[in-house]
């Protein structure tokens, strides 16, 4: 089958959906919109299979290499004569795989909702957003020109945001939309001064030809006429890209508004905030790898942004009491992962293990973080709380979702055989190939990870015996099914040979585990998890007493380093009230107050003029004219 | 014979329209016709609606009258889309004025003023420039008074005149040293002969600060709150989209082609302009808490990004100011039009009256919502496509530091418009707005806005079509 035409398909049949929903079911047929989204996106996944078989194991090998194709290229926006934005499609190894990643989760995810959802008010809406969402980033995967790639971006992000707020008559929701909202934004704004970096200089906005220029004026990019600040116009361009990659992989510190999505529906936190929007910020930079590649500075730095967010949110997540804010920040840890594997691609010695562990870990991670959310939605759904304390002794009465968390936390924490190992490893033996420093934040920050992860496993499933307060039973199949495919997958996509399919340059790159090498980490792992099962197997009084012991330190972490608040000071103590007191002020002191002083005057002048125009009108002139002189001697002055 | 006039005339085509629409209405007036408002609203609107449609008919080429008056391709369609303007405002004004005594004299100011603006397109000659822009500005001071019993109305009238004759005469004063620079009020000849010294400077600057007035760039711009808030809904609707586009179309041509050989001296004014403008418009638009207050100062930071792309290239600039004023036209109709509506059916024009509004009046709430992510420049609205090409067309001359200065204002503004939607979407028990019925005009000029605010950004021909027009025109 032609791949245009599957392309085309997979795009409309989201985007039908969420029209069709929108506008056709209203209160009372909205019970329908669930099963037909579900449907619609049986379907996409079918198609995405389809493309995956063909594009791997059919057409897409070339001399032993997998290619690049474009499919679709239409033209849309025509700025210029010679300056056009298209509306292209790019088929490659790793849009293929996130067309899959993207359209099986979403799958999961909507089955899981029909039963999650149910009885909710805005049941209709609900599928309508996430049928958007999926258009949106089915979208952004295959978009194959930048500006239409950053069109897709932010239709995610508005769908994202539609999500959060879903529950829109709780204020703490309304609030996190609203932060998710302005600190993507800020980031995209970055974003999009870097795209009018590139596509102005690069006078083009196809990805494909944009790489391609800009390998070639690689010299003159980096010449010492085109510098700002001691950077080249490319490393500022990059920095501006990483700048809106981090806002939608919440990189520190533009991290902050991931963990208050949490309070959008679970099976979203699942789909968007985990497995696949909040990934794109990776997808962005493997998108453009090549001219990340080309400069050593931008690739280190997000190496250590990467390294630094790894390891900060998973101290974090140590102390979070809220199940999905433990999730949030291991999500974030583990995006911190991707980006450090990306960072520490070596391109020197030709071995780009890093670019295929990224993707690697993204695959896997897709997996097991949509499985643990899901679980936690099951476990909310079962138990009404999200608070770890009050949960404890499930393991009997929800035997399937135990069973998958378990696979999921042991995926996470990197155990082998489950799918997280394999990709760990291969990101620390990137990182350990590159720098040493780095390499050790990743080992420590895996032994982090399987003590919160076990933390959160422990607590929820053993500790104390069942409050007698939860006598609800799992949930319906509908709930238990996509747990379990997930759980196989979690068990198996580790042995999936990736690196034969997805390498930075499309030739195969075999991944290989070395027991030497896996000891280290894979011990320090098991050790966190001995230390969570000390402190939360069963009810005891450690943990308070580590907490005590900790004092103040435990408390910033709780607080999550009191970053909401350095930024909380940061805008509302500086920016507003400094900048509104200032204006407030003139306004006050310089305006009014010239204004009563001339309204005194009026006064003498005339009682009958002055009750009408309040004297103002003459200062509004004399400022005019003193703009105009102040201009006259500027320009004056310049020419 | 009939037909060498026909064709003589046919250029004034669009001008002629409003003229004969002017004249039917003073005869109507004076032999004491009382026609029902309705009616009169419904005659006047299709009317407006011929004079868009004009602009598209027999424009292939351009004609020029006497070096007084052009008809360029770029020219009629900014005609066009200033009568389309008018056309949504008119439809909007339907409950304001289905009561008022005076829509005919309310009507006759409006067209002399769109009239006025016309001219100020065509001119090809400061003489003609200057009448079209009197034309265009006395009549919109005494609509700014017609909230009849307001005494604020009578205020804001004032104030707008007081100040636009002020500017006036500094802009006449810049005519006449042109004069003496260039030797000439003929646009041709200024191009040709205008040099570069002090004198011309002053000139210049005396002239455009004149037209800058106009457009409230900063810190000509203190009128514009006060009169806003003043001033009728619809008067300031007109003013912040009408009156305001028509000068940037003017300035285009102005800066250029006329001033074309100034280019280094406007370009460091452009700068400095756009900072201040931005800056202020975005401060001061922070703590407002009358609506069409916030919406002067709104309108002023917008302004202030297309200052933006003057700073490209001449065809590229011109293209994307047009197309980002067609943008503008969508998405800010579509705000005043609710506030207008709202206001007209309750008086209320505060920010925070509007807490609840989506609970009782979800579609205006939408049309609301619509319009403010435009103007915040949200995609997929088309204000993201204004706002990106205005800012690509400053990359293509190399401003990133500009640009990135824009794009950090462009994140405050989006906190003032969010801050807006929040008040809008807020659940409120207390002090709701009642559900408003919206009268059929209001509700097909909200489907046209929004219509426009989602197709004008990714219908691509639109741009391409504006990009076409402006390549001519240099």
């Amino acid at each position: 089958m032609n791949e245009g035409l599957i392309v085309t398909f997979l795009l409309c049949l989201p985007l039908s959906a969420f029209v069709v929903i929108r506008l056709f079911t209203g209160r009372r047929w909205q019970i329908f919109s669930g099963y037909l989204s579900t449907l619609v996106l049986a379907l996409t996944t079918f198609f995405a299979f389809i493309m995956a078989w063909q594009y791997f194991f059919v057409y897409g090998k070339m001399d032993g290499a997998y290619a690049l194709f474009v499919p679709i290229d239409m033209n849309w926006l025509v700025f210029t004569n010679d300056l056009s934005i298209n509306f292209s499609i790019i088929i490659d190894s790793i849009s293929v795989m996130m067309l899959l990643v993207v359209s099986f989760i979403s799958l999961m995810v909507h089955v899981f909702s029909l039963a999650y959802m149910k009885g909710e008010q805005r049941y209709g809406y609900y599928f309508a957003y996430l049928s958007l969402f999926t258009f949106a980033m089915l979208g952004l995967v295959l978009s194959g020109n930048l500006f239409e790639l950053f069109m897709f971006w932010e239709l995610v992000g508005i769908s994202s945001y539609l999500l959060i707020g879903f529950y829109y008559t709780k204020p703490s929701a309304v609030a996190a939309a609203k932060k998710a909202f302005l600190v993507t934004r800020f980031a995209d704004f970055g974003f999009l001064i870097g795209i009018l970096m590139l596509g102005g200089v690069a006078n083009n906005f196809d990805i494909v030809q944009m790489i391609r220029s800009i390998a070639q004026q690689q010299a003159l990019w980096e010449g010492a006429g085109t510098s700002f600040l001691g950077m080249s116009v490319l490393t500022w361009a990059c920095l501006l890209l990483f700048m809106g990659a981090a806002g939608k992989s919440a990189m520190f510190p533009l991290h902050i508004w991931l963990p208050d999505a949490m309070e959008g529906p679970t099976p979203v936190s699942a789909l968007i905030h985990a497995a696949t929007m909040v990934v794109a910020g990776v997808y962005l930079i493997a998108r453009f790898f090549p001219v990340f590649q080309m400069d050593a500075t931008v690739l280190y730095v997000i190496a250590i942004v990467g390294a630094g967010t790894a390891l900060f949110a998973a101290i974090i997540a140590c102390t979070q009491a809220d199940i999905k804010r433990v999730l949030a920040f291991s999500t974030i840890s583990q995006i911190g992962y991707m980006m450090l594997a990306l960072g520490v691609d070596d391109s020197l010695n030709g071995l780009h293990e890093g670019y295929t562990a990224a993707m690697f870990h993204l695959f896997t991670h897709a997996f097991f973080k949509s499985l643990l959310f899901l679980g936690a939605g099951a476990i909310i759904h079962t138990v009404h709380t999200n608070d770890m304390h009050e949960m404890g002794g499930l393991r009997k009465q929800m035997p399937v979702t135990h069973i998958s968390f378990l696979i999921a936390c042991l995926a996470i924490s990197g155990i082998p055989p489950f799918s997280g190992f394999f990709s760990k490893e291969a990101i620390l033996s990137a990182a350990y190939s590159n720098h040493k420093w780095l390499y050790a934040i990743g080992v420590v920050t895996a032994a982090i990870t399987a003590f919160y992860m076990f933390r959160l496993y422990f607590s929820i499933f053993w500790n104390k015996p069942l409050s007698p307060v939860f006598i609800k039973k799992e949930g319906s199949w509908l709930i238990r099914i996509p747990l379990i495919i997930l759980a196989v997958l979690v068990l198996i996509t580790g042995f999936i040979p990736f690196g034969n399919f997805i390498s930075a340059n499309g030739k195969p790159l075999p991944l290989e585990v070395h027991f030497g090498f896996s000891v280290i980490p894979v011990s320090l792992s098991v050790l966190g998890i001995f230390y969570a099962a000390v402190l939360y197997y069963q009810q005891n009084n450690l943990p308070a007493l580590l907490e005590k012991s900790f004092g103040w330190f435990y408390i910033t972490i709780r607080q999550k380093f009191y970053i909401d608040e350095v930024y909380l000071f940061i805008t509302h103590k500086i920016v507003f009230n400094v900048i509104g007191n200032t204006t407030a002020w003139i306004d006050k002191n310089i305006v009014d107050g010239l204004v009563n002083w001339s309204a005194g005057i009026t006064y003498q002048f005339s009682v009958l003029i002055k009750k009408v125009q309040s004297g103002k009108i003459q200062q509004y002139v004399l400022y005019f004219l003193l703009g105009v002189l102040c201009l006259l001697a500027v320009v004056l002055y310049n020419n | 014979m009939m037909h060498y006039y026909l064709h003589l005339l046919l250029p004034f085509k669009q001008e002629l329209l409003l003229l004969m629409a002017i004249f039917i209405l003073l005869l109507l007036q004076i032999f004491g016709k009382k026609l029902q408002q309705e009616w009169t609203m419904q005659w006047v609107n299709l009317l407006l609606l011929i004079t868009v449609l004009a602009g598209f008919w027999q424009v292939g080429y351009s004609t020029d009258v006497n070096a007084m008056f052009q008809l360029s391709p770029l020219n009629a369609f900014e005609k066009s889309v200033l009568a389309f303007a008018t056309y949504l405002i008119s439809l909007q004004a339907y409950n304001w004025l289905l009561h008022h005594e005076q829509i005919m004299e309310f009507y006759v100011l409006l067209f002399s003023s769109l009239l006025g603006m016309f001219c100020m397109i065509s001119a090809t000659n400061l003489l003609f420039f200057y009448v079209g822009l009197e034309l265009s500005t006395i009549p919109l001071a005494i609509l700014a008074n017609f909230h009849l019993q307001k005494k604020q109305s009578s205020e804001a009238a004032f104030k707008f005149i007081v100040a636009a004759s002020f500017a006036s005469a500094l802009l006449l004063l810049g005519i006449s040293f042109l004069y003496g620079s260039a030797g000439s009020i003929g646009f041709t000849e200024i191009a040709a002969h205008l040099i570069v010294n002090p004198f011309s400077i002053l000139a210049f600057v005396l002239f455009f600060t004149g037209l800058a007035f106009k457009i409230s760039i900063v810190p000509f711009h203190l009128w514009t709150a006060d009169v806003y808030q003043g001033s009728p809904v619809t008067v300031t609707a007109f003013l912040s989209v009408v009156s305001k586009a028509s000068v940037l179309f003017v300035s285009l041509n102005f800066l250029f082609s006329v001033f074309h050989s100034l280019e280094p001296v406007w370009h460091t004014m452009v700068l400095i302009l756009l900072l201040l403008t931005i800056v202020t418009g975005n401060l001061f638009a922070l703590r407002q808490q009358n609506f069409k207050r916030f919406m002067a100062f709104s309108s002023i930071t917008q302004i202030g990004f297309i200052l933006i792309a003057l700073l490209g290239q001449n065809i590229a600039g011109s293209a994307a100011v047009v197309y980002f004023m067609v943008v503008y036209v969508f998405s800010n109709l579509c705000v005043f039009g609710v506030i207008a509506l709202v206001a007209a059916t309750t008086g209320k024009e505060k920010i925070e009256d509007f807490k609840g509004f989506y609970q009782t009046n979800p579609f205006l709430a939408w049309v609301l919502l619509l319009g403010l992510f435009s103007l915040a420049g949200i995609p997929p609205t088309a204000g993201f496509f204004g706002k990106f090409f205005l800012l690509l067309s400053g990359a293509q001359s190399n401003y990133f530091g500009w640009i990135t200065f824009a794009a950090l204002n462009l994140v405050v503004s989006l906190y003032y418009y969010l801050r807006v939607v929040v008040v809008i979407f807020h659940r409120e028990s207390a002090a709701v707005i009642a559900p408003i019925q919206i009268p059929k005009p209001v509700q097909f000029s909200f489907f046209i806005c929004m219509a426009g605010v989602i197709i004008t950004g990714v219908g691509s021909w639109i741009y391409t079509y504006i990009y076409s027009l402006a390549a001519t025109a240099f």
